[in-house]
């Protein structure tokens, strides 16, 4: 009886096991198709000309493979809608965990993480039917397709994951600690600037760097919004193209295994590192300046 | 008696399906992307009509479909363009004797926004605009403000005729904005006063203010009788005069009432 009891416990471990590997070799299968696709175009453009070319047409005669503004309009995009994002996203989040009575808290918090569930694609529709005249009239701005747009539209998109991993940070926070500093006279908003956020940052940090990892990588808006024109952006009202709007936009009708396409995926490889630099800053953050009980602090 | 009987059965499908599928045509047509469309609709259509006949559709280019048609990989070859002088030598080196069938017309009209004062554009003044040399609407006799330019992305084949008609192959200046379809382009210069943008005949509506091209106002009549000047034929290429399934299919594209109305519906000028 015992023997089979053992039997049936390993295999639940193989079973598992199974489910669990099942990811990581999907993942894997989708990193070697990404380089085997991308690799290619090296052999045509060197690796420095193709990320600092400041040309891309991919299909003229002869083509340019310069990516350089499409890498900094990503970058910029995703800085500007981090810095409209991560106030709003943090101080939303120490409202409900610290401000907010209970039964407002669960009203408001569905409503933030609804916002999660609006399709990107409508989310663009917005931006392009919506803001984007707005723009125009309120600035006086010859296009409202642009960073700025873009970059507003990000904003809403990751605030939701910020706000929401964030608030469970500082929900987190021991209350022994929040005690003791109201005991030593502190008021509630030096309490939650002094002690709860520094306490709770590990957790805020991850929530940043996962909100701006959604926003780089994030397609249908800045295809939609962003105006898609490849030159290095000089005010933030000037149209850019970032990587996945490029990939998006010419991927369906490149020739298959020619040099645009091979380009193309080149230019995926490329944002892949980006996003993969993301959540490893933010696994190491999270794992660095864990808050462990409430003697550390 | 009984697995005996499921076990004839079995072979009488068998010879059945295997009877079927040699009997039944297949048609492989390849090439342009601009013709993608057209092929695709009018291959529904008529595969409704001739439910034995199989047709396979891919892309991959004007010159794929050439290449395609020369070396008889493909039953029918779509080009956007006319067969180039080296393809004919190749061709008639490998025994083969390209038969063009002009099945469409393509059409692209430069649009802006309906409150725009500007009725007709030069061909030079497009390509300058879109080479980023004139920045300003008041350049043109317009109010001075700033030119938005939109253009597509440079796979598409409306694209490729814009460079072909308009660019005369010089490139697009990198502050054009770039949309991803005819539709998002409407979208675009219907919210924006100073944009200027193009699309193919079938998307102009009340939203967009067409152009007049050199004086000449693109319509389905100015591209057939050859005086409006961005447009081009497009062409499907068989290897020889084309005979059986390939002979249908070429006739029914060019029936007026069956292809050639589908032609319309996929957003191209029918010849007739």
């Amino acid at each position: 009886m015992a023997i089979r009891r053992q039997l049936k416990e390993q295999w639940m471990r193989v079973f598992f096991f199974c489910f669990a590997l099942a990811s990581i070799l999907i993942l894997s299968m989708i990193v070697v198709f990404l380089f085997m696709e991308g690799l290619p175009i090296f052999s045509k453009v060197s690796v420095k000309d193709f990320l600092l070319g400041i040309y891309w047409y991919p299909t003229s005669d002869p083509p340019d493979f310069g990516i350089l503004p499409l890498i900094i309009a990503s970058l910029s995009v995703t800085f500007f809608s981090a810095l409209l994002s991560i106030p709003l996203g943090v101080m939303t989040a120490v409202y409900l965990a610290e401000i907010a009575g209970r039964r407002l808290r669960e009203v408001i918090k569905p409503i933030v993480e609804l916002l999660a569930a609006l399709p990107s694609v409508v989310i663009g529709f917005f931006g392009m039917v919506v803001v984007s005249p707005f723009l125009q009239d309120f600035f006086g701005l010859s296009t409202g397709l642009n960073l700025f747009n873009a970059a507003l539209m990000l904003a809403f998109m990751s605030i939701p994951t910020i706000c929401s991993l964030s608030e469970d940070a500082i929900y987190s926070v021991p209350v022994e600690l929040k005690e003791a500093s109201l005991a030593l006279g502190a008021t509630h908003l030096e309490t939650i600037f002094r002690v709860i956020l520094p306490a709770s940052i590990s957790g805020i940090a991850t929530a940043v760097i996962l909100g701006m990892s959604r926003a780089i990588g994030e397609t249908m808006v800045v295809l939609m919004v962003a105006g898609g024109a490849a030159m290095i952006p000089t005010s933030i009202f000037d149209p850019v193209r970032p990587l996945p709007a490029s990939i998006a936009a010419e991927m369906a009708e490149a020739p298959f295994r020619g040099d645009h396409y091979y380009a193309l995926f080149a230019t995926g490889i490329v944002l892949f590192f980006f996003t993969f630099l993301f959540n490893i800053l933010a696994d190491y953050i999270s794992h660095k300046y864990r808050q462990v009980g409430a003697a550390t602090l | 008696m009984k697995k005996n009987s499921y076990f004839i059965t079995a072979i009488l499908l068998t010879i059945f399906f295997m009877t079927n599928i040699a009997m039944a045509g297949n048609l492989v047509i390849k090439g342009s992307t601009t013709v993608l469309p057209i092929a695709q609709q009018v291959a529904e259509a008529y595969m409704i009509d001739h439910p034995d006949v199989k047709i396979s559709i891919s892309g991959g280019g004007s010159g794929n479909g050439m290449k395609a048609v020369i070396d008889g990989t493909t039953d029918i070859g779509n080009a956007s363009r006319f067969i180039k002088s080296k393809e004919i030598e190749l061709a008639l080196e490998r025994g083969a004797y390209p038969v063009p069938f002009r099945i469409a017309y393509d059409c692209i009209i430069p649009v802006v926004h309906p409150s725009n004062t500007i009725d007709n554009i030069t061909l030079e003044n497009l390509k300058a605009i879109y080479e980023g040399k004139i920045k300003n609407w008041n350049e043109l006799g317009g109010p001075d403000r700033k030119i938005v330019v939109i253009s597509r992305d440079t796979s598409s084949g409306t694209y490729e005729v814009w460079e072909d008609k308009v660019m005369n192959k010089e490139r697009v200046y990198p502050g054009a904005l770039l949309q991803a379809s005819n539709g998002a382009v409407v979208q675009a210069i219907s919210k924006n006063q100073n944009a200027v943008g193009y699309v193919g005949i079938a998307y102009l509506n009340e939203s967009l203010k067409a152009l007049k091209v050199n004086g000449v106002e693109g319509s389905e009549a100015t591209t057939l009788n050859g005086t409006y000047p961005i447009s081009r034929p497009l062409f499907m290429f068989t290897r020889n005069w084309p005979i059986g399934d390939t002979l249908n299919f070429i006739n029914f594209i060019l029936n007026p009432q069956k292809g050639q109305k589908l032609v319309k519906s996929s957003g191209f000028v029918p010849l007739y």
